[in-house]
C-alpha cells in the first residue's frame, strides 16, 4: 500500500516538474529571441535608419522607404478592411444572430482567420497583379486587407455579443430603429473591444511578408516627388512599393554584411511595434472587462 | 433580440401618424426616413457578411483556375513525382508536400506535449497572480512576426544546431539501423529538422492558449470530487481534465497544425530549398509555402507559374480540411460547456 502511494507521489512529482520545465522552456524562447533581436538590432539603430533610403550593397543608408511603405500599406489595408469587417460582424451579432447565413459566415471567417497568408498573396496576384500587368502597392494593401477582415469580423461580433440585451431593448422601446440602436448604443458599449480588434489586426499585418512578396513586391525608391505630393502619391500606389518585412527578407538573405545589419534593425523595429500593439490591445480589453 | 417588436413599434407610430395634420405628416416622413436608413444599414451589413464568403470563394476560384494548366499537363502524377525542373518545365509536387508534412509533424511532436504541460502548469500549479503574466508572455510568442523567427533561425538557431544538436544526433544514431538514415549526413544547420523545431516554437502558443482555455472550462466540481478521492494533481489531470477536454484539445492541436502547414517565411529561411525527398531530417528540403515564396516572382512561363499555384491549391485544401475539422471540434466542446 505504501509502495503504491510512494509511486503515485513520485509520478506526480515528475509530471509537475516537467510541466514547470515546459513553461520555462516556452518562456526561454521568448527571452532568447527578444534578447538576440535587441543585441543584434540595437547597435544598428540610429537616426539614419529613419531618414535615409535603403542603400545599394556596401553603402550607408536607412530604412526610410520601407518604413513609409509599410505605414501606407497598413493604413490602406485598415481603411479597406475595417469597415467591411465591422459591418459583417454587425450583421452576425445584430441583424442575423440566429440566421443560417451568420453561422456559415462565422465558420468561413474562422477558416480565413488561420488560412495560410501566402495563399492570399496568390489570390490577389491572380485578381489584381496579373490583370493590371504589374506589381503595385495597392495590390499589397488589398492583400493585407483580406487578412484584416476576418480579425475585425471576429472581434466585432464577439464584442457586440457581450453588449447586454437590456440596452437594446431599452433603446428599441424608445422607438428607435435598429440602425440607430446599433450605431448609438451597441457600438458605443462595445467601442473598446472593437478598437482592440483593429489593433490586433494591425499587429497581425505589420509583420506579414508572404502576401506582399508577389503583390507589392519591393522598390528601392519611391515615386513621391516634392512638387506634386498628392498626384505622385497615387502614382506610387500604382507602382511596386517597399515594405519592412519584404526588405528584411531580401536583406537578410543577401550576402552583404551591412544589408544583414539593416535587416536586424528592421526586425527589431517591427517586433517591438507588434509587441507594443498587442500589449496595448490587451490593456484596452482588460480595462473594459465586464464585471 | 426582438426585431419583431421593434418593427411593430415603428408600425404603430406610422399608423398613428396617418392622421392628416401637418405635424403628423412630418412625423411620418421622419419615421419613413429612419426606416429607410435602417433598411440601408441592414443590407450594407448583409452585403459585408456575404463578402466574407465571396473572399473565400474568390480564393478557391483563383487557385483552381490558376492551377488548371499544370494539372492538365501533369494530371495526378503532379502529386507523386519528385522532379522539379524549371528548365525542361517538368514539375511534381512530391518534395514540397513531403517537406510540409514532415516539418509540421516534427513541430506537433514537440509543441503538443510541451503546450499541454504548460497549460497544466498554468491551470493547476501556478500561483494565481503569476497566471496572467505567464499566459501573456507565452501568447506574445504568437505575436512575433514569422519573418523574425526566420531571420533568428537563419543567423542564430541554425548555426547553433549545426555545432551542437546535429553532430550529436549523427554520432548517437550513426550505428543504429533505420535511425542512421533518419539522422544521416553532414550537419548543414539548415534543413527539415531546423524548420520543424522553429515551427514547434511558433505553434506552441496556439496549442497552449487553447488547451489552457478548455482546461479552465472543466467544472471545478469534477476536479474537487477527484481530489476528494485522494487523487494526485497529475491523476486529476490525466483521468479527469484530459478526458473531459479531449475534443477541445484535439481542436486546438489541429488549429496549431493548420498554422504549421501554412507557415511560410520562417520556414523559407531555414529549410534549404532543395526539391528532394530525403530520408534524413538533417538534409535540406522544401515545403509548399517556401517553394511558392521563393520561386513565384521569378517563375517564367505559364506552366511554371501554374505549377506553383497548383502547389498553393494543394496547401489550401490540406489546411482547409485541418482547420474545418479543428473548428468543428472546438464548436462541439463549446456547445457542451455552454
Amino acid at each position: 500500500m505504501n509502495a503504491l502511494y510512494a509511486r503515485r507521489r513520485r509520478r506526480n512529482g515528475i509530471m509537475m516538474t516537467m510541466s514547470l520545465a515546459a513553461t520555462l522552456f516556452g518562456l526561454g524562447w521568448l527571452v532568447l529571441i527578444l534578447g538576440v533581436l535587441l543585441w543584434q538590432g540595437f547597435s544598428g539603430l540610429s537616426l539614419a535608419v529613419f531618414t535615409e533610403m535603403t542603400p545599394p550593397p556596401g553603402a550607408d543608408g536607412g530604412l526610410l522607404n520601407p518604413i513609409v511603405g509599410s505605414l501606407i500599406l497598413t493604413v490602406l489595408a485598415v481603411l479597406i478592411g475595417t469597415p467591411i469587417g465591422m459591418l459583417a460582424g454587425t450583421y452576425m451579432a445584430e441583424y442575423g444572430r440566429h440566421s443560417r447565413l451568420s453561422s456559415v459566415v462565422r465558420f468561413i471567417n474562422d477558416i480565413l482567420l488561420s488560412a495560410p497568408s501566402i495563399v492570399v498573396g496568390i489570390f490577389i496576384y491572380e485578381v489584381m497583379v496579373f490583370p493590371m500587368g504589374h506589381f503595385s502597392g495597392l495590390a499589397g494593401a488589398v492583400a493585407l486587407a483580406v487578412i484584416v477582415i476576418p480579425v475585425v469580423v471576429r472581434t466585432t461580433e464577439d464584442m457586440l455579443m457581450l453588449v447586454p440585451n437590456q440596452l437594446r431593448e431599452a433603446a428599441s422601446a424608445l422607438g428607435l430603429p435598429r440602425a440607430v440602436v446599433i450605431s448609438k448604443v451597441c457600438y458605443r458599449a462595445a467601442k473598446a473591444g472593437m478598437i482592440t480588434g483593429v489593433l490586433l489586426a494591425i499587429a497581425r499585418i505589420s509583420g506579414e511578408t508572404a502576401p506582399l512578396l508577389f503583390t507589392a513586391l519591393n522598390n528601392q525608391f519611391w515615386a513621391l516627388d516634392g512638387k506634386a505630393p498628392v498626384s505622385s502619391f497615387f502614382e506610387s500606389l500604382n507602382a511596386p512599393m517597399a515594405s519592412l518585412p519584404v526588405v528584411i527578407f531580401q536583406f537578410a538573405l543577401s550576402p552583404y554584411k551591412d544589408w544583414q545589419k539593416l535587416a536586424w534593425t528592421g526586425a527589431l523595429i517591427i517586433t517591438f511595434t507588434v509587441l507594443a500593439l498587442s500589449i496595448a490591445a490587451r490593456a484596452l480589453s482588460a480595462s473594459r472587462k465586464p464585471s | 433580440m426582438q426585431p419583431v417588436r421593434r418593427q411593430s413599434v415603428v408600425d404603430v407610430a406610422l399608423q398613428g401618424g396617418a392622421i392628416e395634420t401637418g405635424a403628423a405628416m412630418t412625423r411620418a416622413r421622419a419615421l419613413g426616413r429612419l426606416r429607410l436608413g435602417d433598411a440601408i444599414f441592414h443590407s450594407l451589413t448583409r452585403i459585408a457578411a456575404i463578402s466574407v464568403l465571396l473572399i473565400l470563394g474568390g480564393v478557391i476560384v483563383s487557385l483552381v483556375s490558376g492551377s488548371i494548366p499544370a494539372l492538365r499537363a501533369f494530371g495526378l502524377d503532379f502529386l507523386f513525382t519528385e522532379r522539379w525542373n524549371p528548365v525542361t518545365e517538368k514539375f511534381g509536387a512530391l518534395a514540397p508536400i513531403y517537406g510540409t508534412l514532415v516539418t509540421s509533424f516534427i513541430a506537433m511532436l514537440i509543441a503538443v506535449p510541451v503546450g499541454l504541460l504548460i497549460s497544466v502548469f498554468l491551470t493547476e500549479l501556478c500561483p494565481k497572480w503569476l497566471r496572467r503574466p505567464i499566459g501573456i508572455a507565452i501568447e506574445l510568442l504568437a505575436g512575433i512576426p514569422s519573418i523574425i523567427y526566420g531571420i533568428w533561425g537563419l543567423f542564430v538557431f541554425a548555426p547553433f544546431l549545426q555545432e551542437t544538436l546535429q553532430p550529436f544526433l549523427i554520432t548517437v544514431f550513426g550505428n543504429i539501423p533505420i535511425l542512421d538514415d533518419v539522422f544521416a549526413g553532414p550537419p548543414y544547420g539548415i534543413g527539415m529538422l531546423t524548420a520543424g523545431l522553429i515551427l514547434a516554437i511558433m505553434v506552441l502558443p496556439f496549442v497552449t492558449s487553447i488547451s489552457r482555455d478548455v482546461f479552465d472550462a472543466v467544472p471545478p466540481v469534477l476536479k474537487e470530487a477527484a481530489y476528494g478521492l485522494g487523487c494526485t494533481t497529475w491523476e486529476v489531470v490525466r483521468y479527469v481534465v484530459l478526458p473531459y477536454t479531449r475534443v477541445g484539445v484535439i481542436g486546438g492541436v489541429m488549429l496549431g497544425l493548420g498554422r504549421a502547414l501554412g507557415e511560410t517565411m520562417a520556414v523559407t529561411f531555414v529549410i534549404g530549398n532543395a526539391h528532394k525527398v530525403s530520408a534524413s531530417l538533417l538534409a535540406p528540403g522544401t515545403t509548399i509555402s517556401a517553394t511558392i515564396a521563393n520561386e513565384f516572382t521569378e517563375a517564367v512561363g505559364d506552366l511554371y507559374t501554374s505549377s506553383l499555384i497548383a502547389l498553393g491549391l494543394i496547401l489550401f485544401v490540406i489546411t482547409f480540411i485541418v482547420l474545418a475539422a479543428a473548428r468543428y471540434m472546438l464548436l462541439r466542446i463549446e456547445r457542451r460547456i455552454g
